[in-house]
């Protein structure tokens, strides 16, 4: 680049507010944070899930016979720890119209507002990643909004070494983004496809056209055989036309308290860290004349959750009559214990899109 | 979660009553609080789950 174009670009960053303040909107681009598991998960491919990085979901349809392995694994390009790793373990290749997977990070609508979508001011954005596979491949990538359907892509290529792709999609003036917190705005790393996504003409403008120019025809499936591998770190979604350096988290805490919005886990680690019911418990807040052989405790969480969470509960030696939950925090109450019994309870609080 | 595999039930008030805060939903053998928020994303699913001919809310046990 000459130096001139350099200039150019650099001003085109500062006009754009790409410097100063927080640039990437995605969260846990570094693939830092897994609380479900840090460690492998098998057989993935029957349904959707969030498995092992935070925030990255898998999405399916259509009943492939491809499954694959989850990871984050320690592996990265200089700079980054971390990256969601797949690895095929059984392939398909006879790829039915429906069939589709993609690896996806939702959006809440009221945290891509500076995107302006919908207006005569809508903003182009950048994406910028890091990839690298077993062998060279091409894969689609794109965003999608949920309220109007609309949706742009483009292709990558993968090779064995891992290589920074940036696109770069051109404002959209159709489809206003609600200001909510629901699932509005869909980055998706699309993987495996049949021809229900892939008849069309890739849709490399912002389109309402439906699901044929969703995927390019001309990429690979990663299900094509038993040793194909997919990387993947360093995701960043911001405003402008520039993919500006990767911007990592202050620190792996703030990172963590960002996916705790999402995603909450209290485990027991083995040392005297357990969240306990003590029976009985009858804090003056409790009014409704508990029985004597229950025990109710209310937990708050370490960050305001996006919506009400599911509460997945485990009791040691009881057994959990019920549970509510606020994007706050949660009461649960144990129907029958005994006096004097402490109960280690451990809590999963999942409030993803 | 795989909703074809799924077993919903309601809580139960101290009155004896349905809770009208969270549905006990029962899923490879793990059980599941699913707050009644239209943002929850599983709420949402039960919802759709619920309009199947054939699949109903149980009472408590």
């Amino acid at each position: 680049m000459t130096k001139a174009a350099e200039l150019a670009k650099m001003g085109e960053v500062l006009t754009n507010s790409q410097i100063g303040g927080r640039r990437n909107i995605v969260i846990n681009g570094g693939m830092n944070v897994a609380q479900r598991s840090s460690s492998a998960v098998t057989g993935i491919g029957a349904s959707d899930g969030y498995f092992t990085c935070d925030r990255w979901n898998f999405n399916t349809n259509g009943n492939s016979a491809g499954r694959l392995t989850m990871s984050q694994a320690s592996d990265g390009p200089s700079g980054f720890a971390n990256c969601l790793k797949l690895e095929c373990t059984t392939a398909d290749t006879s790829i039915a119209a429906a069939e589709r997977f993609f690896i996806e990070q939702k959006l809440e609508g009221q945290d891509v507002q500076q995107l302006k979508k919908g207006t005569s001011d809508a903003e182009k954005v950048t994406i910028s990643f890091y990839v690298k596979g077993h062998d060279s491949a091409t894969y689609t990538v794109g965003l999608y909004e949920g309220t109007s359907g609309r949706k742009i892509a483009a292709t990558f290529p993968v090779t064995t070494s891992w290589v920074r792709q940036t696109v770069t999609f051109d404002g959209d003036t159709s489809g206003v983004i609600p200001d909510d917190n629901t699932a509005q705005l869909h980055l998706r790393f699309y993987l495996h496809a049949g021809s229900n996504y892939t008849s069309g003409t890739l849709g490399t403008s912002w389109n309402a056209d439906g699901n044929t120019t969703q995927i390019s025809s001309d990429g690979n499936s990663f299900f094509e055989s038993t040793s194909a591998t997919f990387f993947l770190t360093g995701v960043q979604l911001e405003v402008g036309s520039v993919a500006t350096p990767f911007e990592h988290a202050s620190s792996f805490g703030e990172q963590l308290s960002l996916c705790q919005r999402y995603f909450y886990k209290w485990i027991n680690t083995g040392l005297d860290d357990n969240f306990n019911f003590y029976s009985p418990y009858s804090p003056a807040q409790v009014s409704a004349g508990l029985p004597n052989s229950s025990a109710i405790c209310p937990m708050t969480f370490p960050v305001t959750m996006r919506a009400s969470p599911t509460m997945a509960t485990t009791i040691s030696g009881g057994t959990l009559n019920r549970q509510t939950s606020t994007p706050f925090g949660f009461v649960a109450q144990m129907g029958t214990t005994s006096t004097g019994t402490h109960y280690p309870t451990q809590y999963l609080a999942d409030a993803e899109l | 979660m795989d909703y074809d595999k799924i077993t919903v039930k309601y809580y139960k008030e101290d009155d004896g009553s349905n809770s009208t805060k969270a549905l006990k939903v029962i899923y490879n053998e793990t059980v599941y609080s699913v707050p009644t928020d239209p943002a929850n994303r599983h709420y949402a699913a039960i919802l759709e789950w619920a309009k199947i001919d054939g699949n109903t809310i149980a009472e408590a046990d």
